[in-house]
């Protein structure tokens, strides 16, 4: 008994410096660094307009509004719930992640053709070949705040529509707000929605 | 296809100079920053009061598992009692008692397998005290096993664990966690204390926002291919993955410590090939500084170990990209037009390029961090990471992935030595009967864990309640499940619904027997070729340097995956495939 008790003082002396090394230290000082050097991203890169936080940069939300460029589907809903569901549930933890539902599983069909079909009662004007894969399909992490280019494009009669500006001005709208390849090379061509949301407001007030 | 080239290029530049820094710290050699982490390996062996003489392997062995077991009883006890008000601004409670036990052994198996969701399972304490040091502290353990291994076979002492242990965090792991931590943070990673964020839309609707410690939670779970995430989606969250810059850097990470465990057995070996030819002539100064004039990288024999795990990588990424480039049946069958491949459970960020490449890579390094959703991978495309936990030996995790393709050099050398009817001999050491035997019990766990478990689990009710896709691809998420335990590698298809009794407790064995059995095997032959008199190199030797042992390295591997994997992958993935 005291032959293993000696055997487990080192190992047992290690973790617990282990534990305050990796485990207090290390966190710690990254996080007094990063709120140093980059409090802005350390903190959610939140927007704030008029003083109050609106979203953050990376964090796509369900937008519903007629008048807005829609997210992805998302299988937790960006997190995003109402005043009245929030009583409801009392204090709610945010989640991440899809549906997850194999290429083979008839749920998944079923769930795009719904989505399919309410992008097409929302945008009476678009074909059904003309929808991007994008728009219709659920993200890996439920919070993408991106659509690709098309996807932001095959919304503009009804934003056009419901806000009477010009699908001109729209389209100017989209081509600003899209975030090029790093490089040229790396990642994919896309569109923030929320950006693009923001400065489609900034439009509306001024007209 | 082309950013795919790119990204692997740009690694093989930035990968020469650091796996020559590792090179460096394992073998005690000098680097410019030892009079910083000098002092601070000093302090630590000084209020240890350790013993930094050499060990055999049974004490190395020993050692290694006494300080996992200290970790993971204290870890136990933290996740316990994690809500306590300390550092748990969200009021997270405690977690419970076979979900705690799963947790604890995934952490410190370096499995990271995750049966909760971060953003309501674990508190900022469990975060940091447990997460945190785990992923530090298993991956230390697998790269100090896989040195000492490395010394064994080369003949050299087995070396001090705790030694090996602590340079490797001290020096490589802490430094570099820092530095692309803040690289992150500077990408938009949160790193902080507070609780999440509650905000109001411009639709007046209400937002929750995980907040927490994540970016240094983020750096060291890609650079010790630990893989669990923060949140429950894991790196495709944009939280923990916002740009295009963090998936690359995330990337790199993780495939720089199994990369350089490489660089250090080819360096090793080339030294101990350099002594041993000074041994035998003549050593006069003009040669030894010719020697020195021709810098040597990777070695002859890392090389060819290098060459063998890139064939099984490009196979399988090419494979994986393809796939997921042909789209999703399911969408197809809906009229709608694909121009990107597979975009369900994938981000637009990272579109089906930087996908497949980091679905290859974390399943290849066995991090098991997603940056897209593997259950929603078309059937072939899921089959390549399904594919590479179970070889296990395509570069692999920290220290780890080179020890599993070490044993299968071995037993290359004695199939080859069979049919040219030579005594197997691997670095200059004869491999005999003992090492075989110990070779094919260290290369039969793993199938027999995969394959085991599924099957109970297949055939009783408890392990059916899980799965949650019909037909094939429901044997799929069984198979991946335990391939995930059993390859320590802890990504999996999420849907399984595991966190019940019967999945915490079967994936927590498979994950413990998984990692431990083939350290203490590996060690253990690694004990019996160090005490073989070296034998000298003839024209009869099978020369395992060379490009043609790396294709035999490749074949042998490929073939005995199929004499175990075959008729489940049939059942599974390919079955799958072939009905839709």
């Amino acid at each position: 008994m005291k032959c293993l008790f000696n055997k487990l003082k080192t190992p047992f002396k290690l973790s617990l410096v282990m534990f305050v090394i990796c485990g207090l230290i290390y966190p710690m000082l990254m996080t007094g660094l990063s709120q140093a050097i980059f409090p802005h991203q350390a903190n959610g890169s939140l927007i704030e307009i008029d003083g109050k936080v609106i979203g953050s940069e990376l964090v796509g939300q369900d937008f519903t509004d007629e008048r807005l460029f829609h997210c992805r589907p998302s299988a937790v809903n960006y997190n995003t719930f109402t005043q009245n569901e929030k009583e409801s549930k009392g204090q709610v933890l945010p989640s991440s992640g899809s549906e997850n539902l194999a290429s083979s599983n008839p749920k998944l069909e079923k769930r795009i053709n719904d989505d399919i079909e309410k992008f097409l009662q929302e945008n009476p004007t678009i074909k059904r070949e003309d929808i991007p894969a994008d728009i219709i399909t659920a993200s890996g992490s439920g919070l993408d705040p991106h659509i690709s280019v098309d996807a932001a494009n095959v919304q503009i009669d009804r934003v056009s529509k419901n806000t009477h500006i010009s699908k001109e001005v729209l389209k100017k709208l989209i081509k600003d707000n899209i975030e090029n390849k790093l490089l040229g090379i790396f990642g994919e061509e896309k569109v923030n929605v929320l950006q693009l949301n923001l400065s489609l407001i900034r439009e509306i007030k001024q007209s | 296809m082309v950013q795919i080239v790119c990204t692997l290029l740009l690694f093989m530049v930035i990968i020469f100079p650091i796996g020559n820094y590792v090179y460096h710290v394992s073998v005690g050699k000098r680097t410019f920053a030892d009079p910083v982490f000098d002092k601070m390996d000093n302090f630590v062996f000084r209020i240890l009061k350790i013993d930094t003489s050499t060990m055999t392997w049974k004490k190395y062995a020993m050692s290694l598992l006494m300080v996992n077991l200290c970790l993971v009883f204290i870890g136990y006890l933290i996740l316990r009692i994690q809500s306590i008000g300390f550092l748990n601004p969200n009021g997270i409670s405690g977690m419970e008692e076979s979900l705690s036990f799963n947790t604890i052994i995934s952490f410190m198996t370096n499995t990271n397998l995750q049966h909760y969701a971060g953003e309501s399972g674990l508190s900022y304490l469990s975060q940091m005290l447990v997460i945190i040091m785990m992923m530090f502290t298993s991956a230390a353990t697998g790269f100090s096993a896989c040195i000492a291994m490395i010394r064994g076979l080369l003949g050299k002492k087995m070396g001090n664990f705790y030694v090996d242990f602590i340079r490797i965090i001290n020096r490589f792991l802490l430094p570099l966690s820092m530095i692309i931590g803040l690289f992150l943070v500077w990408q938009g990673v949160p790193q902080n204390l507070n609780s999440n964020i509650e905000l109001t839309t411009i639709e007046g609707k209400i937002q929750e926002i995980a907040s927490g410690p994540i970016a240094a939670l983020e750096s060291i779970k890609h650079l010790g291919t630990n893989g669990g995430g923060f949140l429950g989606a894991n790196s495709a969250t944009p939280l923990e993955n916002p740009t295009i810059i963090t998936n690359i850097i995330e990337l790199f990470s993780m495939m720089i410590l199994p990369v350089s465990c490489i660089f250090v057995f080819g360096r090793m070996a080339y030294d101990k090939h350099e002594e041993s030819k000074a041994n035998n002539r003549v050593y006069t100064l003009s040669t030894k500084n010719c020697n020195r004039a021709n810098k040597v990288w990777i070695g002859k024999e890392g090389r060819t170990i290098f060459v063998a795990m890139s064939i099984l990588f490009v196979i399988g990424l090419g494979v994986c990209f393809w796939s997921e480039s042909l789209g999703n049946h399911a969408v197809a069958q809906a009229g709608i037009t694909e121009t990107f491949g597979n975009m369900e459970g994938k981000e637009v960020r990272f579109g089906v390029a930087q996908s497949a490449l980091f679905t290859t890579a974390t399943t290849s390094f066995t991090t098991g961090s997603v940056n897209n959703m593997h259950d929603t991978l078309t059937p072939l495309g899921g089959l390549v990471p399904l594919m590479h936990m179970m070889l296990n030996v395509v570069f692999g995790g920290a220290g780890v992935g080179l020890m599993n393709m070490l044993i299968y050099a071995i037993i290359a050398v004695f199939i080859c030595g069979l049919m040219i009817g030579r005594t197997p001999e691997y670095l200059g050491k004869k491999i005999e009967g003992k090492e075989m035997k110990l070779a094919a019990l260290c290369i039969i766990i793993h199938p027999l864990l995969i394959l085991g478990f599924s099957a109970l689990a297949v055939s009783i009710p408890e392990g059916v309640n899980g799965i949650t896709n019909p037909s094939f691809h429901g044997l799929s998420q069984v198979l991946y499940e335990f391939a995930s335990s059993a390859a320590n590698n802890g990504s999996g298809f999420e849907g399984l619904l595991d966190n019940s009794l019967f999945w915490n407790m079967s994936c927590g064995i498979v994950m413990f027997l998984a990692r431990y059995l083939p350290i203490i095997i590996q060690l253990g032959i690694a004990g019996s070729l160090m005490n073989k008199i070296d034998i000298n190199e003839s024209t009869g030797t099978l020369k395992t340097n060379t490009l043609t042992f790396a294709i035999i390295l490749v074949i042998v591997v490929y073939i005995f995956a199929a004499l175990t994997f075959l008729p489940a992958i049939a059942l599974g993935p390919v079955a799958e495939m072939l009905t839709l």
